[in-house]
């Protein structure tokens, strides 16, 4: 596979490290949830939502795994450092498009904040 | 019909016309006790097993494809038991023994040849951690041999001992692992469990599950609905495909993996080894080609088929360890779709929706496990308890904190 890096053109996978689904980006912010969602029963005495740990489970085990377009995190360990996120096809290898992950998660940030 | 050499001298009267089919083409049911979704080599078992020592035969296994024609027909057959953790050691040798006796209880010649798996080591910190591997095995009913690098030598001297950067200091041996003719598993338990009144579907994709208020009560198929007090999914590789349809989610993320078979030739490795430098083993079959494999390649994929990186890495690692098949051609190559779990696990399970039962996340292991899988599937089925020896394979160990790690690896798939 070819991964066609936004700053440094068009790179051989076998330079990257990969680290699964880029939902990933979205760590579960218990507290903040606490507060949008409503406490599900009781609150921790850390400040954090009853169900945080079921949240950081969710979070951290368990995956879409989709067959078809999804997107990933891949990190260019033998090049420049960067984190990108890949829209790639799990049944084809295709890949769509290519962002760095740092724009992505700022984009979100903003989209956040205007909500 | 019974297989045994008077029916062979008996058949040989009559021209070998008066052969029958191993397992019959039935058409589906509109109700079972239990449907095996997915019929390879543990759905296959599972219903071999529940049939034969639960007594439930109201079974039907329903195959997308046709049998066997999954991993079970893509992987490098390599039977063992060497694990380290308490989870994993007594359950993996209970299948070993299981495969010691499987013969003679599908009465079907599935080739078991226990010629031993040697896990090569190259350091002393290597050692150190076979040695503790060994004595786990030892504790969990196994059998395990350590060698200093003259007693490999005595078994292979073809390896490269001299070999500057890897050098071979012994091996961790287990004389009772070996390989076993994987096509044959498949068609052995399908055609036992036939023969204890299951029904095999063949070319019956199951849709989708027919769920209300948290009960499972059937599929939908491409053959029409079938009712079901109890369905069991098995069908590692695309289990979450799969159980996406009843709208859960799994600890799983599928990868391929491939595997090479080379041209044939004589006798050169009565075993199976491994190398421990890089990712690399070896068996031969008996027709003579050699049979090796990798790791994973180390992204999602459903593609079965693999990349080049990891063909070169692959045989990178082979020509350290043995130099001389160099110039051996590759025959065949290809790429199977493994389940990957996150602490490299499997899980043999309920779900939170009841009448619906989960096997899977097997990773690049679950051949081995065919017996012990099938036979513990089993024992959840028909008595709604787990398997004393799959306790620890359940789907939410990790919110409880209860991975299963042999590697240490961490929640992430690739590395396992």
């Amino acid at each position: 596979m070819i991964i066609d890096h936004p700053l440094l053109g068009p790179r051989d996978a076998s330079e990257f490290t990969y680290l699964g689904d880029a939902a990933l980006l979205d760590r579960p912010d218990t507290a903040l949830l606490d507060f949008a969602d409503g406490a599900d029963g009781a609150d921790r005495a850390d400040g954090a939502a009853a169900n945080a740990i079921r949240q950081f489970h969710d979070y951290l085990y368990l995956r879409d795994n989709i067959a078809g377009q999804t997107r990933e995190l891949w990190f260019h360990e033998a090049g420049d450092g960067s984190w990108l996120v890949v829209t790639r096809d799990t049944v084809t290898h295709e890949i769509a498009k290519v962002e760095m992950a740092r724009d992505v998660a700022l984009a979100k940030k903003h989209n956040d904040e205007a909500k | 019909m019974r297989y045994n050499a008077l029916q062979i001298l008996v058949q040989a009267f009559r021209r070998n016309q008066g052969w029958e089919r191993a397992w019959r083409d039935p058409e589906p049911q509109p109700y079972y006790d239990i449907l095996i979704v997915g019929g390879g080599g543990h759905g296959l078992a599972t219903a071999h097993y529940l049939a034969k020592v639960y007594g439930i035969s109201n079974v039907a296994v329903l195959e997308k494809g046709w049998i066997g024609s999954g991993n079970v027909g893509r992987n490098t057959t390599i039977i063992r038991s060497n694990y380290l953790l308490p989870g994993n050691g007594p359950f993996y040798e209970f299948s070993l023994k299981l495969w010691e006796s499987l013969e003679q209880d599908l009465n079907f010649n599935a080739m078991v040849s226990q010629r031993g798996i040697l896990n090569l080591f190259h350091s002393d910190a290597q050692r150190d951690a076979f040695v503790r591997r060994g004595n786990a095995m030892l504790l969990a009913g196994a059998d395990a041999v350590l060698l200093d690098a003259s007693g490999v030598a005595k078994m292979y001297p073809q390896l490269d001992y001299e070999n500057a950067r890897f050098p071979i200091k012994g091996g961790l041996l287990q004389p009772r692992g070996g390989t076993v003719r994987h096509d044959a598993v498949a068609w052995g338990y399908a055609r036992s469990a036939d023969q204890h009144g299951v029904d095999i579907i063949q070319n019956c994709e199951v849709k989708g599950f027919t769920i209300e208020n948290g009960v499972c009560s059937g599929v939908e198929t491409s053959r029409g609905p079938i009712k079901a007090s109890k369905i069991a999914v098995c069908v590692a590789g695309s289990s979450s495909r799969v159980m996406a349809a009843a709208g859960l989610r799994l600890p799983i993320e599928s990868h391929v993996l491939q595997a090479f078979v080379s041209e044939g030739l004589k006798p050169l490795i009565p075993g199976v080894i491994t190398f421990g430098a890089g990712h690399f083993y070896i068996s031969q079959s008996d027709k003579g080609g050699l049979v090796f494999g990798g790791d994973i390649d180390g992204y999602n994929s459903y593609a079965q088929r693999g990349g080049l990186a990891v063909v070169e890495d692959v045989c990178e690692g082979g020509m350290a360890l043995m130099p001389m098949i160099g110039r051996a051609r590759l025959l065949r190559m290809w790429g199977g779709i493994m389940d990957m779990s996150m602490d490299g696990s499997p899980f043999i399970d309920k779900t939170s929706i009841d009448g619906l039962y989960f096997n899977g996340g097997w990773c690049y292991g679950g051949f081995k496990a065919t017996p012990a899988s099938g036979r513990c599937y089993a024992h959840l089925l028909a008595t709604n308890e787990p398997h004393p020896l799959a306790g620890a394979y359940r789907l939410d160990r990790f919110l409880h904190g209860r991975m299963i790690d042999e590697k240490g690896a961490g929640a992430q798939p690739n590395l396992h």
